[in-house]
C-alpha cells in the first residue's frame, strides 16, 4: 500500500498552529512559500493516493538547506499532488523556474533534425557530451511515496519495454539486488552503477526505502544509452558519449525516448505529461522538460577569468565540478549544462548548450592566445 | 487554547479507556480507510505483490515475518491509523549484521503491540530469549529500598549508572507522532519536571534554543544527544522535524536526566562517578515516581501493561528498559578465555566505554544487564549488582594468583 502519514485526519485534532513547522531557520523555496495561513488552508487534503501536505514537505522541514544554497523542500508522491497542492507549487515552481507562472504553456519538441549543428565541438576542449531526463508512468505513486508493490510493477515494465529495443539500443538490465560482483564492478568502471541515496534531501522524503528493492539498471550494448529504475523518479534516461559530437547523443536520446515511450504505450501505459508542468517528475526543480544536457570541457583559462560567472549567466548555463552536482572542477575540467528545465522545450535548451559551448571553446582560445574576451560577450539570452 | 485542550483531553482519554481495555478489544484492528482509489490499489496489489524481499535479511522481524502473517496483517491499522508497513519499514530497510541481530521494527503507538500482536508476540520472544507476552506477566518494582550490597569497590568500579524509558499514554511514539504531539510531550514532560524538588531540581534546554555556551556545557557533560544518523533509527521515522520539541532535562547536581524526544518520549538517567549503586538506584526510583505523580496530577500516565510492562517504541525496551551498568576496571579478567562465559551466565553484557556498537579501551568496560523483560527493575539491578561484585572479586582473585571458577547460570525468568 502507498506509504506515508496516513493518520492525516487525527492531525486534524489539533490546530494549524500546533501543526505548523518551525521554519524560522529555514532557507528553501518552501519555507519562502509556506506561511501558517497557507498550511491551514492546505492541511486536510489528500490525493486520491493519500499522499498529504505533510508528506510533501517532509524534506524541507528535515533539511533547513543552505545560505548560498536553494533547495526546493518538497516532492510530489504522484502526478495528482501538483493539483491538489497546487496553491502551495504554483509559486515554488515560479520562484524556481524563472518566472513560469500558472498559466503558462510548456512545449515540448523531441525532434532531433530540429537541432542546428552540435556535431562539430572541439574534441580538444569538449571531452565528453551527455543529456539526461527523466520519466514518469502514469497512474504509479512516485518513489516518496510508492509501494513495494507499485514499485516491481513499474520495474517489471520497463525491463519488458527496455528488452524490445534493438540496433544500437539493444541492451540488458541489471537489477541492483541481483548483480553478481563482476557486473557491479563493470558498472563502476563505466561510471553507471548508482548507489543507495545518502542525501538526507532523499532520504527525508522516503525514496529509499526497501533498497534495493525494484531499483536497476539497463543499458545499451554500446554503453551509450542508459536508464536508472526506480532511483530518485521512476526512470532517468541518459545518453552520453565521448568527444563533442553532441549531436549524435541527441539524436540517440530523442530515438531512445520516444521508442520507449511507445513501447509502454502498447502495454497500455503512458508517461505523466500535461501541457502546463511537461514531464512530470519526483521534484519540483525537474518538471518541464527534466532535461540536463551538457558536456565536460577543457576551460582553464576562462574559468580564471573574472567575466567567467557572467558568460555562464548570460548564456543559461551552469558550471559543476565533473563529479556532478557539488563537487569541484579537477584540473581545469568543468561540467556545462543548461541551467533551465521548464518553460523551454528540448530542443531549445540543448541548442543553448551548443552554442554555449562553442562560444566558451572560442573564448578559452583567445585567452590561450592572450587575446581579450571582450568582443566575444554575449547578448543575455 | 481552551478547546483545543478539551479536544486533546477527550483524544487522550478514549485512547487511555481503549489501552485498557486490553487485547481482545484491539486486536481485531480497524480496516484501511476506504476511498475509492485506496480500494482499488488493494486489488491490484494484493498482500503478495508488497511483500518484501527478506531474503537477505538477519533480524527479529524477518525471521517471524511469513507471508500468511503479512497477508493478514497488511490492511489492518490501529486507532492512530499506523500500519504494518510503516512498523517494519526500519527492518526492510536494514538488513542486518550476520553477527547482531537487530530488532527489525518498531511501534508507532501503544496500539501497535496489539493490533500487530501476531507479529510483535515471535518478535517479543526471539528477543527476550522466550517471554511469551501471551502467556507470561512482567513484575514491575521500583521499590530501592529492597536492593542489598549495592556499594562497589572503588579501585575498580569508576561510575555506575541506571537508564529507562517512558512513553505518554495517548500520544503517538516517536516513529508516527506528528509535530502537536511531539511538541505536546515535551510540554507534558517539562512541566512535571519543573516540579521536581530538593536533589532533583533542575531544568531544561531545548535542542532548537539552546545557546552556544549551553551546548558546549552539554558536550562536556556527555549530556548532549544529537540527531540520529543511524539508519536503524532515521528509517523509522525518529528523526523527522528535527530539533523540533527535543531537549535536555537535568537536576543542578547532574546526577539526574532526561532525554525528551529522541528515540522515546522520554528517557531517564541517573548516574554518578564512583560506586554507588545503591543511590544511583535510589535516585532513580524516586525520579520516575515522583516525575509519574506530577503527570498523573495533570490527568496523564505512562504506557504500561502486565504482558508487557512499560511500552517504548523499540521492542528490545519492553519491561523495564532498564540498562544498569557500571565502568569497571577489569585488565586480568578481561584477558582470561572464560571471561565471555562468566558474563554470559551472570547474564551480563559487556560494551566499550563509549557505548554500544564501541570497543573498550584499555582495560575499562561497560558491564551492564542483558534482560529487560520478564524480571523487575530490583531484580535487574540486584542481578547487576551481584555479578560486578563477582567480577571484581574474580579480578582480586588473578590478581593474587588465585583461580577463578565459572559461575552457574543465572534462570531466565522467575517459574
Amino acid at each position: 500500500m502507498p506509504f506515508g502519514n496516513t493518520h492525516n485526519q487525527l492531525k486534524m485534532n489539533y490546530s494549524a498552529e500546533q501543526e505548523y513547522p518551525d521554519l524560522s531557520k529555514h532557507n528553501n523555496h518552501m519555507a519562502k512559500v509556506l506561511t501558517q495561513e497557507m498550511y491551514e488552508s492546505l492541511r486536510d487534503k489528500e490525493t486520491p493516493s493519500g499522499f498529504t501536505l505533510d508528506d510533501v514537505i517532509q524534506t524541507g522541514v528535515d533539511n533547513p538547506g543552505h545560505p548560498f544554497i536553494m533547495t526546493v523542500g518538497c516532492v510530489a508522491g504522484d502526478e495528482e499532488t501538483y493539483e491538489v497542492f497546487k496553491d502551495m507549487l504554483d509559486p515554488i515552481i515560479e520562484d524556481r523556474h524563472g518566472g513560469y507562472k500558472p498559466t503558462d504553456k510548456h512545449k515540448t519538441d523531441l525532434n532531433p533534425d530540429n537541432l542546428q549543428g552540435g556535431d562539430d565541438l572541439d574534441p580538444d576542449y569538449v571531452l565528453s557530451s551527455r543529456v539526461r531526463t527523466g520519466r514518469s508512468i502514469r497512474g504509479f505513486c512516485l518513489p516518496p511515496h510508492c509501494s513495494r508493490g507499485e514499485r516491481r510493477g513499474i520495474e517489471k515494465l520497463s525491463i519488458e519495454s527496455l528488452s524490445a529495443l534493438e540496433g544500437d539500443l539493444n541492451g540488458k538490465y541489471y537489477a541492483l539486488k541481483d548483480m553478481t560482483d563482476e557486473e557491479q564492478q563493470q558498472l563502476i568502471d563505466d561510471h553507471f552503477l548508482f548507489d543507495k541515496p545518502v542525501s538526507p534531501l532523499l532520504l527525508a522524503s522516503g525514496m529509499g526505502r526497501d533498497w534495493p528493492d525494484g531499483r536497476g539498471i539497463w543499458h545499451n550494448d554500446n554503453k551509450t544509452f542508459l536508464v536508472w529504475v526506480n532511483e530518485e523518479d521512476h526512470l532517468r534516461v541518459i545518453s552520453m558519449q565521448k568527444g563533442g559530437n553532441m549531436k549524435e547523443v541527441f539524436h540517440r536520446f530523442c530515438t531512445g525516448l520516444t521508442q520507449i515511450e511507445s513501447l509502454f504505450k502498447d502495454k497500455g501505459h503512458e508517461f505523466m505529461w500535461n501541457e502546463h508542468l511537461g514531464y512530470v517528475l519526483t521534484c519540483p526543480s525537474n518538471l518541464g522538460t527534466g532535461l540536463r544536457g551538457g558536456v565536460h570541457v577543457k576551460l582553464p583559462n576562462l574559468s580564471k577569468h573574472e567575466k567567467f560567472g557572467e558568460v555562464l549567466k548570460r548564456l543559461r548555463l551552469q558550471k559543476r565540478g565533473t563529479g556532478g552536482v557539488d563537487t569541484a572542477a579537477v584540473g581545469g575540467v568543468f561540467d556545462i549544462s543548461n541551467a533551465d528545465r521548464l518553460g523551454f522545450s528540448e530542443v531549445e535548451l540543448v541548442q543553448m548548450v551548443v552554442d554555449g559551448v562553442k562560444l566558451l571553446v572560442e573564448m578559452e582560445k583567445h585567452l590561450e592566445k592572450g587575446q581579450s574576451i571582450d568582443d566575444l560577450m554575449p547578448d543575455h539570452k | 487554547m481552551a478547546s483545543s485542550f478539551t479536544r486533546m483531553m477527550s483524544g487522550r482519554n478514549a485512547a487511555v479507556l481503549l489501552a485498557s481495555l486490553g487485547t481482545g478489544s484491539l486486536a481485531a484492528g480497524y480496516a484501511m480507510t476506504n476511498s475509492a482509489a485506496a480500494e482499488e490499489k488493494r486489488k491490484l496489489y494484493p498482500p503478495s505483490a508488497d511483500f518484501p524481499d527478506l531474503r537477505k535479511h538477519n533480524n527479529c522481524m524477518a525471521s517471524a515475518l511469513s507471508p500468511s502473517i503479512y497477508a493478514s496483517l497488511r490492511d489492518k491499522l490501529t486507532p492512530n491509523n499506523w500500519s504494518l508497513d510503516q512498523c517494519i519499514q526500519t527492518g526492510v530497510d536494514n538488513p542486518g549484521h550476520p553477527f547482531i541481530k537487530t530488532v527489525g521494527m518498531v511501534a508507532g503507538d501503544e496500539e501497535s503491540y496489539e493490533v500487530f500482536a501476531d507479529l510483535f508476540d515471535p518478535v517479543i520472544k526471539d528477543r527476550h530469549n522466550g517471554y511469551d507476552p501471551r502467556t507470561m506477566r512482567h513484575p514491575t518494582d521500583l521499590d530501592s529500598s529492597k536492593v542489598t550490597s549495592g556499594m562497589f569497590d572503588e579501585n575498580y568500579v569508576l561510575s555506575s549508572r541506571v537508564r529507562t524509558g517512558r512513553s505518554i499514554r495517548g500520544l503517538c511514539l516517536p516513529p508516527a507522532c506528528s509535530r502537536s504531539e511531539r511538541r505536546e510531550v515535551e510540554r507534558v514532560a517539562v512541566q512535571a519536571l519543573a516540579g521536581l524538588k530538593g536533589v532533583l531540581a533542575g531544568r531544561y534546554y531545548s535542542l532548537g534554543e539552546m545557546t552556544e555556551q549551553e551546548q558546549q556545557q552539554l558536550i562536556d557533560d556527555h549530556f548532549l544527544f544529537d540527531k540520529p544518523i543511524s539508519p536503524l533509527l532515521t528509517c523509522a521515522g525518529m528523526g523527522r522535524d528535527w530539533p523540533d520539541a527535543r531537549g535536555i532535562w537535568h537536576n543542578n547536581e547532574k546526577t539526574f536526566l532526561i532525554w525528551i524526544n529522541e528515540e522515546d518520549h522520554t528517557r531517564v538517567i541517573s548516574m554518578e562517578k564512583g560506586g554507588n549503586m545503591k543511590r544511583v538506584f535510589d535516585r532513580f526510583c524516586q525520579g520516575l515516581k515522583e516525575v509519574e505523580k506530577l503527570i498523573q496530577e495533570r490527568g496523564w500516565e505512562f504506557m504500561w501493561n502486565e504482558r508487557l510492562g512499560y511500552i517504548l517504541t523499540c521492542p528490545s525496551n519492553l519491561g523495564t528498559g532498564l540498562r544498569a551498568g557500571v565502568h569497571v576496571r577489569l585488565p586480568k579478567l578481561s584477558k582470561d578465555p572464560r571471561f565471555s562465559k562468566i558474563l554470559d551466565n551472570l547474564r551480563l553484557q559487556k560494551r566499550g566505554t563509549g557505548g554500544v556498537d564501541t570497543a573498550a579501551t584499555g582495560d575499562t568496560f561497560d558491564i551492564s544487564n542483558n534482560d529487560r523483560l520478564g524480571k523487575s527493575e530490583v531484580e535487574l539491578v540486584q542481578l547487576v549488582i551481584d555479578g560486578v561484585n563477582y567480577l571484581i572479586d574474580c579480578e582480586k582473585k588473578l590478581e593474587n594468583g588465585q583461580d577463578i571458577k565459572i559461575p552457574a547460570p543465572i534462570a531466565q525468568f522467575k517459574k
